[in-house]
């Protein structure tokens, strides 16, 4: 699916562990203001390529380009500069902390680079940006609470809301749904999209629940044993055979027939 | 940088021991003299502390310091308060910022045991070098402020606690900071802070160098206060063991604590040894085991808990 409004070009992307293959042949574009959902059984290679776009795996060939840029060969930190920021499978937070100190860094780290760093971190500007924060994730309930003492959900939105406070272009989550119960998941993705599409963000996120990705995604990418097998919009890409075989699971889909 | 109520009462405590240790008897003023000049290496640590990381070899950034006073007076003749302790800082400055690009790839027991590793070359050295004063290290010329020479130790303590005071007050200031306030940061999760576009190496590299300049003037200051360095009282092992001590005794939770510690620890040691000359160390580690099974926090949290507080992070 080339696009020339492509922010996001991969080409020809491997990546081996000796004999072990996780990804390869990986060609996409993603245009600006996509929310494209990425699915696979474990080991498919999902989390292999998130990796790879943020710089914690590098790539054996290919090419990763954002905004015409090179990104292979940057560290994280570049890529996170760059404009490019992660969410995880397991939540990235600072646990002894409170929410609002969380957030706090995270907004320091985003307007206080170089030598601004040595200054006060607690400030007015931030201050007010941290208020704008808790109410968009909707997390003032818990602003003064311990992060260690907080349910999975609400660590999420906050490893979510940490992640996007550097206005990335491209947002990657790293199944966000995990560990959160099937009564919250709706609730808590409304949140989360809600918030991301009033930045305009481009979003990427990687998904096991079919329900979730046929509500929220305008994009499917399927990956099997590393490679992409369907790249098509998620109506197409459930009903698409290999999909069903290799993704989805063909009782699964039986089942919701 | 005054506005706290950490900074107000540094201020106001800086003055009572000040206007204090005029009326003091002697033995009085050099227990603050030595438990100051050691709260600021105690300080770096408890910057290094927060940020998750001990360092069992800090002595030798305090030998450092404490050689540099004493070979600037064996062989430049050098008695200047200032210029001794601006040398103690630069030396064992400029040693941590270069250790500092090794330092910052490590974690856990290999930072503290790689401190460990270099102080005892440090310490190697010097008790083989005769130029160096080998075992028997050098007795120091008496300080000068300013071409004057003090008849007694008075105006060398005023200046030790305000060397103290501001180092505490710059500390507090780093500590909100965004710099300082990743300490706690990176101890919880290296891996977001990198996330967040900030090098956890080079945050770590910037504490472990102010740690190291603070250790420095330590050295220093404690060679005045001593007017003697060995290197079995300044560089060994044991006196990194005994920074790491004080570190816990004294608890992270704020600035004032190195200071409390750091004299808690001075009257320990000498009724310690008037009690007890020959079991001293016994009642120093019944104090440790204590410390470490009831108060974890160290004598800050014991403050904290009595006024109420919460632990300041």
């Amino acid at each position: 699916m080339k696009n020339s409004s492509s922010i996001l070009e991969v080409r020809n992307l491997l990546k081996t562990f000796g004999a072990v293959v996780a990804a390869k042949d990986i060609n996409v574009d993603i245009s600006q203001g996509e929310i494209v959902g990425i699915i696979g059984a474990n080991g498919a290679g999902k989390t292999c390529f998130v990796n790879m776009v943020t710089g914690y795996l590098a790539p054996t060939e290919g090419s990763i380009k954002f905004e015409g840029a090179e990104l292979v060969g940057l560290g994280t930190r570049k890529i996170t500069h760059a404009g490019i920021s992660r969410s995880f499978q397991v939540s990235q937070v600072f646990h002894s902390m409170t929410v609002s100190e969380n957030l706090m860094i995270a907004l320091a780290i985003a307007n206080n680079r170089g030598a601004d760093a040595l200054g006060l971190m607690d400030t007015p500007d931030l201050r007010s940006k941290l208020d704008e924060v808790l109410k968009r994730y909707r997390l003032e309930p818990q602003k003064d609470a311990t992060v260690s003492a907080l349910a999975q959900g609400v660590r999420k939105l906050l490893d979510i809301a940490m992640a996007v406070v550097s206005k990335p272009r491209i947002l990657l989550l790293d199944e966000p749904t995990s560990g959160i119960s099937v009564e919250e998941k709706f609730d808590f993705m409304d949140i989360v999209m809600g918030a991301l599409k009033e930045d305009g963000v481009t979003v990427l996120f990687v998904e096991h629940d079919m329900e979730i990705v046929e509500r929220y995604v305008s994009r499917v990418l399927a990956f099997y044993q590393g490679e992409i097998i369907a790249d098509m919009p998620p109506k197409d890409a459930l009903a698409d055979k290999k999909v069903q075989e290799f993704v989805i699971g063909k009782e699964h889909h039986k089942k919701k027939k | 940088m005054f506005n706290d109520r950490t900074a107000k009462f540094l201020l106001l405590a800086a003055l009572v021991i000040c206007v204090g240790g005029a009326f003091a008897p002697n033995w009085i003023v050099n227990q603050f003299m030595f438990g100051f000049s050691r709260a600021l290496a105690i300080l770096g640590l408890m910057v290094l502390w927060r940020t998750g990381l001990v360092s069992f070899g800090h002595a030798f950034y305090f030998g450092l310091g404490a050689y540099a006073v004493a070979i600037l007076d064996s062989k430049l003749g050098v008695s200047d308060v200032f210029l001794r302790l601006m040398a103690g800082a630069v030396v064992a400055g400029v040693a941590g910022f270069l250790i500092g690009f090794i330092m910052r790839n490590y974690r856990d027991i290999f930072f503290a045991m790689l401190n460990t590793a270099i102080s005892m070359v440090l310490f190697g050295i010097v008790v083989k070098t005769e130029s160096l004063g080998s075992t028997d290290g050098f007795a120091i010329s008496a300080s000068t402020i300013f071409g004057l020479s003090p008849e007694t130790k008075y105006p060398l303590f005023v200046i030790i606690t305000l060397v103290g005071l501001t180092a505490a007050l710059a500390v507090n200031f780093y500590l909100k900071t965004t710099f300082g306030k990743l300490t706690t940061a990176i101890r919880d999760n290296e891996i977001r802070v990198e996330y967040l576009g900030f090098s956890v190496a080079h945050a770590i590299h910037l504490k472990y160098t102010i740690s190291t300049i603070l250790a420095g003037c330590a050295g220093a200051l404690m060679a005045m206060s001593l007017g003697q360095v060995d290197p079995e009282s300044m560089i060994n092992w044991t006196v990194s063991g005994e920074l790491v001590f004080v570190t816990i005794l004294s608890g992270p939770g704020n600035v004032i604590a190195p200071f409390i510690g750091s004299l808690v620890f001075e009257v320990l040691r000498t009724y310690a040894f008037e009690l007890a000359p020959q079991a001293w160390q016994l009642i120093m580690g019944a104090t440790f085991l204590t410390i470490i099974f009831f108060l974890p926090g160290g004598i800050w949290s014991l403050i904290e808990k009595l006024g109420g507080k919460k632990n300041e992070k």
